[in-house]
């Protein structure tokens, strides 16, 4: 018999990143079918053409050595579906292509691969589309239009490098035009119109530009949530703190602002909460860090939304909050007996992060005096690299 | 100074230090300005004047100057040439002039021209310090029409004014924002590290076999 001498943990969870990943994506796959059924052969395109284009940069980057992990570990597979997912579903494919391409070679393989991004890959496509193509991402067609599953949406089949074709006569001569255009956020905000609420929530009655369905998505969420393949504390803190606010203004000033259920079940809060919020390389780690995140995630979306010039403020309130992430890590760690807590305002009194016996006399207040670690500056220095 | 010398002093700016690919210098004007190919040489030929006439006069006053005071003389030299030719643009074209901006005036703390005065012109005669002078214009010129001239092909379908792709390009609006300044030098970055990166394998690899 052999025995094997290791440090902690000894029982490990027969868990990989491989696996995880492959369980988001099947947790995925009912929301993508759903949107394929919504918006027909132009969403189901767009979801292979986006995906296609992740994976083979991810292959490319991966072949190279430039990045660690390889396309097998389904990471870009996800990048590319939630990329996908909160494209429009009549987006041009090669403004898709570029979206998949800039997402993983600046979003991921930059920063050395899978684990080591500090933002969200998918989010970093999006946000450069956003900046490249303002107006292509900004025009939506409305779902459940007759025929989707025949014809595409014209913009979608848009020749590389040029302008897709206007939206408005296409729905013209199929005498939707009255229906076109914006998202419920968008019509909100611009022209003072309030969508209901079974709509927005269940995208089914159709002729709105809403996207994937925020009860479908919360369905999946809760799957990998119960699997514990996604901590639930992240999306609790974003939808939380976004209804919270939401309700809060609306009490303050009901004519103003719209109720909170149209901030929640509007725009992408459910798909950036549940799949985009919970990455687990630019989330915090730390149960307390998760809350913290999804909370500033959630404010900065309601305040984007109800006093900037954007429409949709989730993509830029989860990247500020991916940037925060470090610092949030830092200050939510717990304190191991005896450390110091690391503290904003100076240092703080050394603390213990549990709570202490009544009768406990620290070191300090007993009086004694801790030596000073002499040898430590006596340690010899490491050899000189030779290059 | 033989003939090989002064072609050495001349490429080391265009090439082998060139300001902006290599020594990564003077990125203000080369991120702000370069949105599109004319505004990128134009920049480029502003710079080049007041480079070259600098380094000459800083060289020729190069026994005068008193060391403790050498930044400040430097200062006002290169100050009195970007007025000559902050001047000159005004007058040869309005519609640059503005398109340029405040960039002009800035060229007076582009860090080349200093640099270039102080490590080289004030210890070389006017010769080499004009070579070396042109030759580090050159370079800028290069780079930044190298960043001038991708940022308008994708940012408006043209180059120069002409367009490339007909009436229909659908045009990178991030290209001629400031974000498209830090992706297009990037690119170029990368470009240059990889070549090196090359070279120095290649070299390597003769080392080793030798």
């Amino acid at each position: 018999m052999s025995i094997e001498i290791r440090s902690a943990p000894h029982i490990k969870a027969p868990r990989s990143v491989e696996q995880i990943m492959r369980h988001v994506v099947w947790s995925l796959l009912p929301v993508c079918a759903f949107y394929v059924f919504q918006y027909g052969l132009s969403a189901l395109a767009s979801l292979v053409v986006v995906t296609g284009s992740c994976l083979l940069t991810e292959r490319w980057f991966t072949k190279t050595g430039t990045q660690s992990g390889d396309i097998s570990d389904y990471s870009a597979v996800i990048t590319g579906l939630l990329l996908a997912l909160s494209l429009p579903p009549g987006f041009p494919l090669w403004m898709g292509a570029v979206a998949g391409f800039v997402a993983i070679a600046l979003g991921k393989a930059l920063f050395g691969g899978i684990g080591f991004n500090v933002f969200n890959p998918a989010l970093v496509g999006r946000a450069f589309v956003q900046a490249a193509f303002p107006q292509a991402i900004a025009s939506y067609t409305p779902s459940f239009l007759p025929g989707r599953f025949h014809e595409m949406i014209p913009s979608s089949m848009t020749l590389p490098l040029m302008q897709p074709a206007d939206m408005m006569i296409w729905l013209k001569a199929k005498q939707l035009d009255a229906l076109a255009g914006a998202t419920p956020l968008a019509k909100w905000k611009f022209e003072g119109v309030l969508v209901g609420a079974e709509e927005l929530l269940t995208s089914l009655s159709g002729h709105m530009a809403v996207g994937p369905s925020p009860l479908l998505i919360l369905l999946c969420g809760a799957y990998l949530a119960f699997r514990r393949y996604m901590d639930w504390r992240i999306p609790a803190a974003v939808i939380g703190t976004a209804g919270l606010t939401a309700w809060l203004l609306f009490a303050f000033d009901s004519t103003h602002y719209p109720n909170p259920f149209f901030m929640l079940f509007s725009g992408g809060l459910i798909l950036g909460a549940v799949y985009m919020a919970t990455d687990m390389a630019t989330s915090p780690v730390t149960p307390k860090g998760m809350w913290v995140y999804g909370a500033l995630i959630g404010l900065l979306t309601v305040v984007i939304r109800y006093y900037s010039g954007l429409p949709e403020g989730v993509m830029y309130a989860i990247l500020l909050a991916n940037a925060a992430t470090p610092l949030i890590e830092k200050v939510t760690q717990p304190t191991p007996f005896g450390k110091r807590a690391f503290s904003l305002f100076g240092r703080k009194k050394k603390k213990a992060s549990y709570a202490l016996h009544p009768g406990y006399i620290s070191r300090e207040d007993a009086g004694a005096v801790t030596p000073q670690k002499r040898f430590l500056s006596n340690k010899p220095k490491p050899p000189e690299r030779e290059s | 100074m033989s003939k090989t010398d002064r072609w050495d002093e001349f490429m080391e700016g265009v090439w082998r230090q060139n300001p902006i690919f290599v020594m990564v210098l003077g990125l203000c004007p080369a991120l702000a300005v370069t949105v599109s190919a004319v505004n990128a040489i134009s920049m480029g030929i502003a710079t080049t004047f007041v480079l070259t006439c600098s380094c000459v006069l800083v060289s020729l006053l190069r026994k005068l100057i008193p060391k403790e005071v050498r930044i400040a003389t430097y200062i006002v030299i290169i100050a009195t040439f970007v007025t000559v030719v902050d001047y000159l643009i005004q007058a040869v074209s309005l519609a640059l002039y503005d398109a340029l901006g405040a960039f002009i005036q800035l060229i007076v703390v582009n860090c080349i021209i200093l640099g270039r005065a102080e490590a080289h012109a004030s210890k070389n005669s006017p010769l080499p310090a004009l070579i070396n002078a042109l030759g580090m214009s050159l370079g800028f010129t290069l780079g930044l029409f190298a960043l001038g001239a991708v940022r308008e092909i994708l940012g408006a379908g043209s180059l120069f004014g002409i367009a490339l792709f007909g009436g229909s390009f659908q045009p990178w609006v991030v290209m001629v924002l400031p974000p498209g300044g830090f992706f297009v030098l990037g690119l170029w970055l990368l470009l240059f590290a990889a070549l090196e990166r090359r070279k120095q394998r290649k070299a390597l690899e003769v080392a080793q076999h030798a």
